[in-house]
């Protein structure tokens, strides 16, 4: 016990986060497996190619050209500016909501669970058991057998139809609280709380100036994860917004696409297929960059081999 | 002095015990609002029923004695049972077969492999139901390119004896990367010890698969099973967005959960509506349920 603080043994690893590095001595090359495995990334890949080759095509180019081949005339540049300025630039409006909500909504879910989590982690308290089970069960009920009766309670309380209702449902990530909690019992010694406690630290000061900063590369796992599920979010929102204008973007590209099936309405293909590449971009990056950060936020959990 | 002692012990205790609710409060307090809620919410509405005459009134659980003779209700469930059937088996086994090839470390650029296989996962449903609609499509998709370019008719695969199988594949295409990185992630942690100690045994690469790998991620097949079982029973972006492309082959009670919103946005039937919500939960659960019972006790 007398031990001072120690730093904390790097070992923190998280459930679904990939750990690069410490290749192991011995197994040769294989060119087989590697063609074979190959097999799975062009089937990946396929459809993001066709998005992006079909994003250069205007819309009567999309009806005269091989789907995976580029037709004459590169209206990519031109189709950028359509999508973003149609309909009075609806499409930014989408973008700009979409933003708004993940912000906010996979932003507050994180820190609800970071929270949560170190709170289940670190102490014992009457009724763990029981917040245990209930979080627990929740992750099995299905989220869209919730979408109706949040629906109508929150048409009770006037929530429908602005961004709350969308925001708050997206604040709640069982599955987050419960990688917070596993990560945390796992990245935070018993020790390090008890001498910050001895030095009279207050407990939520020890929390955000000493535990915090360890819990990094868990809080990074949780926040991608909510983001990919709010910006991804369609049923939700589909429900819950009757304005186009606070539509996200999923919501609105879709919009479009129905367009063409509406009579009288006018079919914008280029329009929902150039949307559909310029919504993935961001996430695409975002996810990018981030696993770099895991990665070697991570690469201590190799460390345990 | 002792007694002195416990009574401030129990103080800290209670203090600590306090702090502990002081943490996981803020989340408990949106979880009561957004799952408690809306489940005792739904509970409350289906035991009622509206009737142009009459108005709202208690019927008991007459609405859950329909759902249980409800012919669509069962055709939707049977369809979903189906492709959990098929579809969840075949993505698991290809996410298992390509997190073990990164694995063994004989590719060649394998954390390109990693990176790539799992991207699908980070676009969102939506689009990628379009990008596959559209390919399915005759209009302008490949099937309407290989059809004129070879002078063939290929099957349509949103004819409504495909149309199951083409979803099947556009969430494969979505999730078989995610659950290769679980595998993957699972079984970085195995010690490299073991497997250097089964090749002095003389065990080959498939022997090591078996006696070491397999059981070695037991947890994280069980986690990635309970979760594409959810998944499957909650089948609706995918067949909703197709709709539109597809409106013949998709009905209105193609899934449990198209079912449920189409009586409640199009019938305005809320209370039948959350009955069949509430049934299709607590189906969710007990297969999850039994599905964790079995792969926790299945000792290799």
């Amino acid at each position: 016990m007398a031990t001072s603080v120690r730093p904390p043994p790097a070992r923190s690893r998280s459930v679904l986060t990939p750990v690069r590095g410490k290749a192991r001595r011995g197994p040769r090359r294989s060119l087989t497996l590697t063609v074979l495995t190959a097999i799975m990334l062009v089937y990946s890949l396929i459809p993001l190619v066709w998005l992006l080759i079909n994003a250069t095509k205007t819309q009567a180019g999309l009806f005269d050209s091989f789907g995976l081949w580029f037709h004459g005339d590169f209206a990519l540049f031109s189709n950028i500016a359509d999508t973003l300025t149609y309909d009075d630039g609806i499409f930014l409006r989408w973008l700009g909501n979409t933003l708004l909500y993940v912000l906010v909504g996979a932003g507050g879910a994180t820190f609800l669970a970071v929270l949560g989590g170190y709170g289940l982690a670190k102490f014992d308290f009457a009724g763990k058991r029981v917040v245990f089970a209930v979080v627990i069960g929740a992750v099995a009920v299905p989220g869209t057998a919730l979408a109706v009766p949040t629906f109508l309670m929150f048409s009770r309380m006037g929530l429908t139809n602005t961004p709350w209702s969308v925001i708050i449902p997206s604040l709640v990530t069982p599955f987050g609280l419960y990688l917070m909690w596993t990560f945390a019992a796992e990245a935070i010694p018993d020790e390090l709380i008890e001498a910050a406690r001895v030095d009279g630290a207050s407990e939520f000061g020890t929390f955000f100036r000493i535990c915090l900063p360890l819990l990094g590369p868990g809080i990074v796992t949780v926040l991608l994860f909510s983001m990919v599920a709010t910006w991804n979010n369609y049923f939700l929102p589909l429900i819950m917004l009757k304005n186009p204008d606070w539509y996200p973007l999923t919501v609105g590209l879709n919009s479009w696409n129905k367009q063409a099936e509406s009579a009288g309405g006018e079919p914008v293909f280029n329009l929902v297929i150039t949307g559909s590449l310029l919504t993935i971009l961001p996430l695409l990056a975002a996810f990018l960059l981030l696993q770099r950060y895991w990665q070697s936020g991570l690469a201590a959990g190799s460390v345990k081999q | 002095m002792a007694v002195a002692r416990v009574a401030t012990g129990r103080g800290v205790a209670r203090r600590r015990s306090l702090v502990g609710w002081g943490f996981i409060g803020p989340f408990l307090a949106v979880f009561a609002l957004v799952f408690l809620a809306p489940i005792g919410y739904a509970i409350y509405l289906s035991l009622f029923r509206n009737r142009l005459i009459g108005g709202n009134s208690f019927v008991g659980l007459d609405n859950y004695a329909q759902a249980l003779q409800d012919s669509e209700f069962w055709s939707a469930l049977g369809r979903v049972a189906l492709f959990l059937a098929v579809q969840v088996p075949i993505m698991l086994f290809l996410a298992l077969l390509v997190a073990l090839a990164i694995d063994s470390g004989r590719l060649y650029g394998k954390s390109f492999f990693r990176v790539t296989i799992f991207l699908p996962y980070a676009v969102p449903a939506v689009v990628a139901t379009l990008m596959w609609g559209f390919m399915y499509g005759t209009r302008f998709g490949l099937i309407g390119n290989i059809n004129e370019s070879l002078g063939v008719t290929l099957p349509d695969p949103l004819s409504p004896d495909l149309v199951l199988a083409s979803i099947g594949n556009i969430v494969t295409w979505e999730f078989v990367g995610y659950n290769m990185l679980i595998f993957y992630s699972a079984l970085r942690v195995v010690p490299a010890s073991l497997y250097e100690a089964a090749e002095i045994d003389g065990a080959g690469q498939i022997r090591i698969i078996r006696a070491i790998k397999l059981p070695a991620i037991r947890g994280a097949l069980v986690i990635a099973t309970i979760f594409s079982v959810i998944g499957s029973f909650q089948l609706f972006n995918e067949p909703a967005i197709l709709q539109d492309l597809a409106p013949n082959a998709i009905t209105t009670y193609f899934t449990p959960n198209l079912y449920a919103y189409s009586l409640s946005f199009s019938g305005q039937q809320y209370n039948y509506s959350a009955a069949v919500a509430i049934v299709m939960a607590v189906i969710t659960m007990v297969i999850a349920y039994v599905v964790q019972l079995r792969g926790m006790r299945r000792e290799y």
